[in-house]
């Protein structure tokens, strides 16, 4: 099993959804965070003063899939969360140790 | 039985309820500008006030301001007789074929002595114990607010009774007596911890907006009611407080344009309080033209006047001197160029020496309202202290003092 952690723009949060949903993916986790990378952050002006804001909100997707879908899900939050500006996010994946299904005990991919 | 114009009584009772709900609209307009840490700190210095000030005026906030003035200190301050409203629910206010209980009289005065103490708490905003705020709320709605009120408004000195300085709804006694005393709070506080910096922005602006909507409606009875009487100066004072709201946005609104490239929607919140501000002295006196020049002055004035603090790095946290300090002495001023008596005959007409009479009063209510209200709050520091320690700062007042927070999320 894979866990796949996103950092996306949040207007594409449905979009990724929606790929994800055609491929199988049963379930997802979803955060709102602020976050900098080379994006930086933004000016605002207050009564005439400006002051830069370094945190961006982004939303932050974690999902956890069978390694035969992993490349594939990989690949679908990679071309429907790019705008190819500046600021579109990051994704990384991580080799998944267990999981378990409270309600029934289930374990391993059974409990995707 | 006195026989009472019920047209005036009518309006004055709806006038004074207009002016007590500008300071839960004010309380709305600093709460959104504040960190979601303090909003409910900054809500309840306004909102306290309503409790606070109410009280102290029945006690002898009111015979202060306007007890007698005969008698050898009348000049300066009211006599005791009215001490908890002795008198005033069988009394009568106004002039022949106006007249209308005193009771609203007392109220509708009182509802201005409550929001003035409002305005000074946005220079404390996110840093005053609110102990040490309410000992100084006490302190000065008794020992400034009270008899400069008499010296303008109560037979006093400074006012029509005396030297002739015009102010119509509170230019000086209201605005520029707050802005004063916030002045002289934000020098004795000292700045946030994290003042200049990005961590200070505004939490709910759609919250400050609302507030400065409330503000504008209430500023109506504010304004209109301070004629006293449901008459032809009053409407008049009625559309030039309208005009002036509408052109101190614009005027904002174009200055910001042209320094920062957008129109920002707080711009438009404090443009039109800075216009409200400015036409206050002015509302019984001006036509409409000059209502909407004094509106739009105020509107530009005002969004340099904000700029001011961050030359000399004073924390006046939601700009009560740069909005209230600027846009009222401005309004005094302009009062004493725009003035007309074929506004109101009771005023006079722009002159030089009228211009000169302003100019006294604008003087002398900053030089009074700061001289003591800086004593007080260096007394308060020294005894209690007027700050609450780094860790609260940084927790935030609402838990400090109040125990609570105001959002669950």
């Amino acid at each position: 099993m894979k866990k796949i952690e996103a950092i996306i723009k949040p207007h594409k949060l449905d979009e990724v959804k929606e790929a994800l949903n055609a491929l199988g993916v049963a379930g997802m986790t979803v955060t709102d965070v602020r976050g900098y990378g080379r994006q930086k952050g933004h000016t605002e002006i207050y009564r005439g003063a400006e002051y830069t804001v370094d945190f961006v909100p982004k939303v932050k997707i974690e999902i956890v899939v069978d390694d035969d879908i992993a490349d594939a899900a990989e690949h679908a939050i990679l071309m429907t969360a790019r705008t190819e500006k500046i600021g579109d996010g990051k994704i990384f994946t991580y080799d998944c140790a267990g999981a378990i299904r409270i309600r029934t005990g289930e374990r391993g991919p059974e409990a995707l | 039985m006195t026989e009472f114009n019920t047209g005036d009584t009518a309006f004055m009772l709806v006038c004074s309820a207009l002016v007590l709900f500008m300071t839960p609209g004010l309380a709305l307009f600093y709460a959104g500008m504040v960190r979601k840490k303090n909003v409910l700190s900054t809500t309840m210095q306004s909102f306290f006030a309503m409790g606070l000030v109410s009280v102290l005026w029945a006690l002898v906030g009111y015979t202060i301001a306007f007890g007698s003035a005969d008698g050898p200190m009348g000049k300066f301050i009211g006599t005791f007789d009215k001490v908890l409203l002795k008198g005033v629910a069988l009394g009568a206010s106004g002039v022949e074929g106006h007249l209308y209980p005193e009771s609203v009289f007392a109220m509708f005065q009182g509802m201005f002595a409550i929001i003035t103490v409002g305005l000074i708490t946005g220079a404390i905003a996110e840093r005053m114990k609110f102990k040490a705020y309410v000992i100084f709320a006490a302190i000065w709605v008794l020992v400034v607010y009270s008899p400069l009120a008499h010296w303008v408004w109560g037979g006093g000195w400074l006012g029509m009774a005396g030297l002739g300085a015009l102010d119509f709804a509170g230019g000086t006694v209201v605005h520029i007596a707050s802005a004063a005393a916030a002045l002289a709070a934000a020098i004795v506080l000292g700045r946030r911890k994290d003042y200049g910096s990005a961590a200070v922005q505004p939490h709910n602006l759609p919250m400050t907006i609302l507030g400065a909507g409330i503000l504008w409606f209430g500023w109506f009875g504010f304004n209109a009611g301070s004629e006293l009487a449901a008459d032809g100066v009053a409407g008049s004072a009625f559309m030039v407080t309208h005009l002036a709201a509408a052109a101190g946005m614009l005027g904002w609104l174009i200055a910001e344009t042209i320094q920062h490239g957008k129109p920002t929607s707080l711009g438009a919140a404090s443009g039109a309080v800075a216009g409200l501000v400015a036409i206050t002295p002015a509302s019984g006196f001006v036509d409409a033209g000059p209502g909407l020049l004094i509106g739009l002055a105020a509107g530009v004035a005002c969004y340099f006047g904000v700029q001011l603090k961050n030359k000399f790095k004073l924390d006046d946290a939601l700009d009560v001197v740069g909005i209230h300090g600027v846009g009222g002495t401005l309004g005094a001023l302009l009062t004493g160029v725009f003035a007309s008596k074929a506004i109101n005959s009771l005023g006079a007409d722009g002159s030089f020496a009228q211009l000169g009479k302003q100019a006294l009063g604008v003087a002398v209510a900053w030089v009074f309202s700061f001289v003591v209200s800086f004593i007080v709050l260096k007394i308060i520091d020294a005894t209690i202290g007027v700050r609450v320690d780094a860790e609260a700062e940084e927790t935030g007042l609402d838990l400090f003092d109040h125990a609570e927070t105001g959002y669950v999320l």
